[in-house]
């Protein structure tokens, strides 16, 4: 017991680069070749469940996928118009960008190899470390949208917060009315003024702010959710939004760690 | 001696692994089933005290490594739930068949509950209702389930010690 207090005091006092932290690094490298063993093995499996739990929604689904690809190809359209205006419009003001995302990134892409109890951290580790260029605090996503950020970096694995953790908050605009908030646990956008407009179904994205020396760790543009209800009372200074991640976190496997190109 | 430490060993660095790779995605309110909790639990009753505060000292340090979380929190907790069953498991109780399944849940119970205060020492944002209102009932349901499997197979492994009491042969 006193071994393990002791573990955990200095492993809490001491810096990322400190003794434990490198010992723990060390150790999850030796491990990862068992975890990676067990994962294979265990894939036939869980593909065979998921082929068949998906059998179960499979025609309701396709239909509700086939009338948002009509959907989406109309805005697609939409969306080639609007890029190809504002490029223009860019470069008649001259128009110099900050780094934005996907442009400015680089991306490494990871294997979850395995995962701490959900109930007291939404949190997984993922296959890819120090030694893959990524660094505390890189933005992680899927060609969904945001994922978390990674919290604790190994050699060969991370340890990434997912959007989900109570402890994530990203800062975050609506796309369609540019209302800003910030998003909390992947739940609620919250700080929403009553005087700033948010419906249900409107999309919401990384703000990436900049202020001075600081800037938002996330780069503006990731896709976060969509905002399935909206309300506000008399008492309450902000509204209540609640929102949807577009990631779906129940059947995450494998993610892109984002990494600025000029680091 | 050595040889009951061996197996040890190697039954909960599978269990460990096991759980960080697969058990820990099973999600259902957030409660998942804890095989290293259960496969403790069995080892420290038939084992005792000492091993079984090693076992779960050894077994939380793999946990705490593979899952990259602060190192030593799972190791005291399973430490203080291997000791304790340990000394359960050192009275007659050991032989009831009850025995594992009350172990197991009164120790699932315990474990959340201690979890949750350790967590909140080192400042984790942690939510109680969700650990102790939506995961836990699931988690309960889960270990017992594994229950008796898990017994089962440690059973054959930890051979139960000599009872002492052994047939004497009067001579003369």
């Amino acid at each position: 017991m006193l071994l393990s207090i002791a573990l955990i005091t200095i492993y809490f006092r001491e810096s990322s680069g400190g003794g434990l932290h490198q010992v723990q690094s060390a150790g999850a490298t030796v491990l990862r070749p068992f975890e990676v063993a067990a994962d294979r093995v265990s894939r036939p499996f869980r593909d065979a469940y998921g082929y068949f739990a998906g059998l179960v929604t499979a025609k309701s689904e396709n239909g509700r996928l086939r009338r948002e690809v009509d959907k989406w190809r109309q805005q697609a359209n939409l969306n080639a118009y609007a890029a190809s205006e504002k490029s223009d419009l860019l470069k008649k003001l001259h128009f110099v960008n900050s780094r934005s995302f996907p442009h400015g990134y680089g991306s490494v892409g990871a294997d979850i190899i395995s995962q701490p109890p959900s109930a007291f951290a939404q949190q997984v580790v993922i296959g890819a470390g120090s030694d893959s260029g990524i660094r505390k605090f890189d933005p992680v996503v899927t060609g969904e949208g945001l994922v978390g950020t990674v919290v604790r970096v190994a050699h060969k694995s991370s340890l990434v917060a997912l959007l989900i953790d109570d402890a994530t908050s990203v800062v975050a605009i609506d796309v369609g009315t540019r209302a800003q908030g910030t998003v909390k646990a992947g739940s609620s956008f919250d700080h929403v003024g009553k005087d700033q407009r948010v419906y249900p179904g409107d999309k919401l994205v990384t703000a990436g702010w900049k202020l001075g020396q600081l800037s938002s760790i996330y780069p503006p543009g990731i896709p976060i959710g969509q905002v399935t209800s909206v309300g506000q009372n008399e008492v309450d200074l902000y509204k209540h939004v609640q929102l949807q991640p577009f990631a779906d976190f129940k059947t995450l496997s494998s993610v892109l760690v984002l990494i600025p190109k000029n680091r | 001696m050595i040889a009951d430490i061996a197996k040890g060993a190697a039954v909960l660095f599978v269990a460990a692994i096991v759980q960080v790779t697969l058990l820990s995605q099973i999600d259902v309110f957030y409660g998942a089933p804890d095989l290293v909790l259960v496969t403790l639990v069995a080892v420290a009753l038939l084992r005792g005290t000492i091993f079984g505060a090693a076992a779960g000292f050894g077994a939380g340090l793999v946990v705490d490594t593979a899952t990259l979380q602060t190192l030593g929190v799972t190791s005291l907790l399973l430490t203080i739930a291997g000791y304790w069953i340990g000394r359960y498991g050192e009275t007659t109780g050991r032989d009831r068949s009850h025995a594992p399944f009350v172990s197991v849940a009164v120790v699932t119970l315990l474990y959340s509950l201690g979890a949750l205060i350790l967590h909140y020492m080192l400042g984790d944002t942690v939510s109680a209702s969700r650990v102790l209102l939506d995961a836990l009932p699931f988690e309960l349901i889960f270990n017992l389930i594994l229950t008796l499997p898990v017994y089962a197979l440690c059973r054959r492994l930890f051979r139960p010690p000599p009872s002492g009491l052994e047939e004497v042969q009067l001579l003369g």
